[in-house]
């Protein structure tokens, strides 16, 4: 440390590294971006850089992945609807005229960008990385600052390589303590938003840290991450250390060798200050966490499973009793009623929220040797996730309880590539987004994690896993 | 872009919290193009029934509300989903400034970058303007010189990022400002790639790891 310097956060450390030296922002600063992903739904932004006569900048450091659109059946024999096999096809247009590399649709490393890009060692401690997408903040489980952009911002990186941002203020979330077994990332995620409310982090950089953040693999990290934009914060970081160096040792677009370990020296240096001091500060104890489910439409419309369904006359705050009446009448539940008691529809296990391998086998662990009792699909994250949990033989689990085994993409998070929850269908969900049709028109969403997913599909209604993980653990 | 300065318009009280992207623009009209324009499908889906047909009672579909330039909502409007084409629905639609308590990080953005005045008042004040919509005229004024927003019966102050409001008054576009500044970008570079020679990807010899 520079003597004389104040205490830093690992927000200030990253964001100071990439601050460009100008005069006139005023309350915004000119940031430089390490890493830029593209998407199908990037394709507003090329037009615009086209239409200033314009190419990428630096090519060298944009990624484009084929995800929001790509199939998950039958993708070798092409994409049948015209408009989405269009949008496809024009981010291959775009990288392809812009000389940006691309993660195309039969890509062998193909997948979710906020699966493909930590898995291909693209995403690393210290950069910043952005992409048109808010769930770009999945990559500060590096230590990276990685926040989702709108169209023009996009065009903005596409032509210049920085950003011109507000310095966010920090908040950090320290979980402290071992969780129970049959708890996992999505259940802390859940139980935070539910704690500080959907907005409750909003022009904040998080940092999670504390031993139950640290005793997480980089899966459940990146978990952890990729739920900070759903209490509206700016971007989720966890500070680098050794399971980080041992997730990216050896990832094909990451340092090797020697510059990997030079690289290990300045990351090691990136951790908070010790006497760094944060704006906010939220404590929860992780002996506490138990399985979570929401029951409404907003990601903080979080409960415990052994909970029942709040109503409207539980509150004396008219904006939110009225956010309550609204969600229960969109979700088709009553007040008071056991949220064990919920029957669904379908299950789908997917998303760059809960798609990675270990969130596989979380969910093959409690469906081995049992049978759904609803239909539903599972989309592992990237191609070679896929690979893996096949050689795994996670697949025959999964199809041998009655679900689907399909390819990777957005797929049932967002919906947009044709795989829709039907009107009025209720789905226990691995995914980030409960709100009204995001799972298709009238679609209604049940947010927790691949293994209380799995269990909901054993018993075709929402249940405790713990119950079902007797004497599994 | 057009420059905003001051708005007297019609305004529609939606007294909703959280009305996120996946709202304001459902996701299976994202592969529209510009051109098309995105002011029809607007809350598409709080409009307008299964059928396709205006829902009486949502606000918006309401006579006093015709050529509605203002919307008034509650807390965390814009939540959610990055997708710039819900501002683009907004803009499209005829929507100038937006005023709520608070607003998705990402959304404001979205909005200044297109001219749309995201417009942050307390909660006590949102409440107020809705019940001033929703029990008198459907006008007000919005001034973003002086930052306030006025109704016949109140006048309230707005908050917005200063950099934004500079911007939003003389329609400023981001992109000619940073070309502006391409010089201390090149130094930055130099001077980065000494620093941190790490941050590069470093990209595999083939492009097809099977080859």
């Amino acid at each position: 440390m520079i003597r004389g310097r104040q205490p830093r956060t690992l927000f200030d450390k990253v964001w100071e590294a990439h601050l460009i030296p100008v005069q006139d922002g005023g309350d915004q600063n000119l940031l430089w971006i390490d890493r830029h992903f593209v998407h199908e739904g990037s394709f507003h932004a090329f037009g615009k850089i086209r239409d200033r006569g314009a190419k990428v900048a630096r090519p060298d450091l944009t990624f484009g992945i084929a995800d929001h659109y790509v199939p998950t059946r039958g993708r070798r024999d092409g994409i049948a609807d015209v408009a989405i096999r269009r949008m496809v096809e024009q981010l291959e247009e775009n990288t392809r005229a812009n000389d940006v590399y691309l993660f195309g649709l039969n890509d062998p490393r193909q997948g979710i960008v906020h699966v493909v890009g930590p898995e291909q060692g693209l995403t690393l401690p210290g950069l910043t990385v952005v992409c048109g997408d808010s769930h770009t903040s999945t990559h500060g489980a590096f230590g990276a600052i990685a926040f989702g952009i709108g169209a023009s911002e996009v065009a903005h990186v596409l032509m210049t390589q920085t950003l011109w941002q507000r310095k966010p203020k920090r908040m950090r979330v320290v979980v402290e303590g071992a969780t129970a077994p049959g708890v996992g990332a999505k259940d802390i995620a859940l139980s935070i938003i539910a704690r500080i409310g959907s907005d409750g982090a909003q022009g904040h950089a998080i940092e999670y840290a504390g031993s139950t953040i640290r005793a997480l693999s980089m899966e459940g990290r990146l978990t952890l991450c990729n739920l900070s934009i759903e209490c509206g914060a700016r971007c989720g970081m966890v500070a680098p250390d050794a399971t980080t160096f041992d997730y990216l040792r050896g990832r094909p677009f990451a340092p090797s060798g020697a510059a990997f370990e030079r690289a290990v020296e300045d990351w090691l240096a990136l951790p908070s200050d010790p006497d760094a001091v944060f704006d906010h500060e939220v404590t929860l104890s992780g002996s506490e966490i138990v399985p979570i489910v929401t029951w409404g439409t907003s990601p903080s419309d979080a409960l415990p499973i052994t909970e029942h369904i709040p109503g409207p006359a539980g509150t004396s705050d008219p904006a939110k009793a009225s956010h309550i009446r609204e969600a229960l009448d969109y979700m088709g539940l009553q007040p008071g009623q056991k949220l064990s008691d919920v029957r669904i529809d379908r299950v789908f296990i997917g998303s760059c929220t809960n798609s990675r391998i270990e969130d596989l086998r979380a969910a093959a662990a409690v469906l081995a040797g049992r049978t759904a009792r609803v239909p539903g699909l599972v989309s592992p994250g990237s191609s070679q996730v896929k690979q893996q949990a096949e050689a795994e033989g996670l697949d025959r689990i999964f199809k041998t309880a009655g679900l689907e085994w399909g390819d990777s993409g957005c797929s049932m998070c967002v919906g947009i590539n044709g795989d829709v929850v039907p009107p009025g269908e209720r789905c226990a969900s691995t995914t980030n987004r409960n709100f009204k049709g995001r799972q298709g028109p009238g679609a209604r969403t049940h947010l927790m994690s691949p293994a209380m997913v799995a269990a909901a599909a054993v018993n075709g209604h929402l249940t405790d896993v713990r119950i079902l993980m007797e004497g599994r653990l | 872009m057009e420059p905003f300065h001051r708005l007297r318009a019609v305004a529609c009280p939606l007294s909703l919290s959280s009305i996120d992207t996946d709202q304001l623009l459902p996701a299976r009209f994202m592969k529209r193009t510009r051109a098309e324009g995105y002011g029809p499908v607007l809350l598409h889906d709080m409009r307008f029934d299964n059928d396709g047909r205006p829902l009486a009672d949502f606000p918006l579909n309401q006579p006093e509300h015709g050529g509605a330039q203002v919307i008034v909502a509650r807390r965390n409007f814009g939540c959610g989903s990055s997708r710039e084409a819900a501002v683009y629905a907004l803009v499209d639609y005829g929507i100038r400034c937006v005023i709520a308590p608070s607003f998705g990080d990402i959304f404001a953005s979205n909005s200044v970058n297109n001219g749309l005045l995201p417009a942050r008042v307390s909660d006590v004040d949102a409440e107020g303007l809705l019940a001033d919509l929703t029990h008198g005229p459907s006008i007000l004024t919005v001034d973003l010189e002086a930052k306030l927003i006025e109704t016949e019966r109140r006048r309230v102050s707005f908050d917005i990022a200063p950099a934004w409001r500079a911007k939003l008054l003389n329609g400023w576009d981001d992109i000619d400002l940073t070309l502006s500044h391409r010089e201390a970008i090149t130094a930055f570079i130099h001077d980065d790639t000494a620093r941190r020679p790490w941050a590069r990807p470093h990209l595999p010899a083939s492009k097809d790891p099977t080859t």
